[in-house]
């Protein structure tokens, strides 16, 4: 488990704690680059902390690939239809 | 200035990806057909206003959300919860994490068993904006800076709402892990 409590000398000037509040910013590519070699620092040297970090970015891919849905051809159909009235009816209106 | 003869060949690739969040967003497919025919007819009149070469999909999101709160949300008949309990840090970690003995691969194992109709249902389980800030985020791959425009918030609350949706997605993760007796109900322990 990783130990929020406990800092690891790991020479980043990062405790567990900060690199748990920060970490979403960090696996979001969002901090600065100096922010971001800190974590990555303590990352290196921590192991609790890598694993969280590592099940965290885990997570996401699992999300982003568990959530995507077929688009009905229905729809495209209905799309290219709308598209081609609203084309029509601008034409006939200039 | 982009010209309305180029809409099609260059908007159409982007309704896969549209029609995941109107799904999302409306939570039932006759809405977000509908949802995503209104954005394609409103980005087709609003074709002049964008600049090619800027970012479309970005621009269609936009047109989407927009869309989405203002006429969906409103007609909606059940009142929306409009916040999120505050769940902790690495939630699912905790209690899907590695335990004592078992190694890095029970955990994926344990994270690859979420059906698509779970993850799915755990998006949808949050409020509105969470909902939206974490599927631009997580589903979309979009930047802070663009979700603060495509959803018209400040950045700092886009980012309060993609971290806090994040969790309580978490927890509604566990709730289905637990029903399928992946996990032992109850807190983690420590």
């Amino acid at each position: 488990m990783v130990d929020e409590g406990r800092g690891c000398s790991d020479g980043s000037g990062v405790d567990c704690e900060e690199a748990v509040r920060q970490l979403y910013v960090y696996l979001d590519g969002e901090l600065t680059e100096q922010r971001r070699e800190k974590i990555s620092l303590h990352l290196d040297e921590c192991g609790p902390c890598a694993g969280a970090a590592d099940f965290e970015a885990e997570l996401r891919v699992i999300i982003s690939k568990r959530c995507k849905d077929r688009v009905p051809d229905t729809l495209i159909q209905r799309v290219a239809a709308a598209i081609a009235q609203e084309r029509a009816r601008q034409q006939d209106g200039s | 200035m982009a010209g309305q003869e180029r809409f099609a060949e260059l908007a159409m690739e982007h309704m896969p990806a549209l029609y995941t969040a109107a799904l999302r967003m409306t939570r039932n497919p006759a809405d977000a057909e509908d949802l995503v025919q209104e954005t394609y007819l409103k980005a087709y009149r609003a074709f002049g206003s964008f600049t090619e070469g800027t970012n479309l999909r970005a621009w269609l999101y936009r047109i989407l959300t927009n869309t989405y709160i203002n006429a969906y949300r409103a007609s909606k008949r059940r009142p929306e919860m409009t916040d999120v309990e505050d769940v902790e840090d690495l939630y699912l970690y905790r209690r899907l994490g590695p335990l004592d003995g078992v190694g890095q691969s029970a955990e994926e194992e344990a994270l690859r068993g979420f059906t698509d109709e779970e993850v799915k249902a755990a998006i949808e389980s949050l409020p509105d904006s969470f909902r939206i800030a974490v599927l631009l985020a997580d589903v979309e791959g979009f930047s802070y800076k663009e979700i603060a425009a495509i959803t018209d918030v400040p950045i700092g609350t886009v980012m309060s709402r993609i971290h806090r949706g994040r969790r309580a997605l978490q927890k509604a993760l566990h709730e289905f892990a637990e029903a399928r007796g992946l996990v032992a109900a109850g807190p983690a322990s420590s």
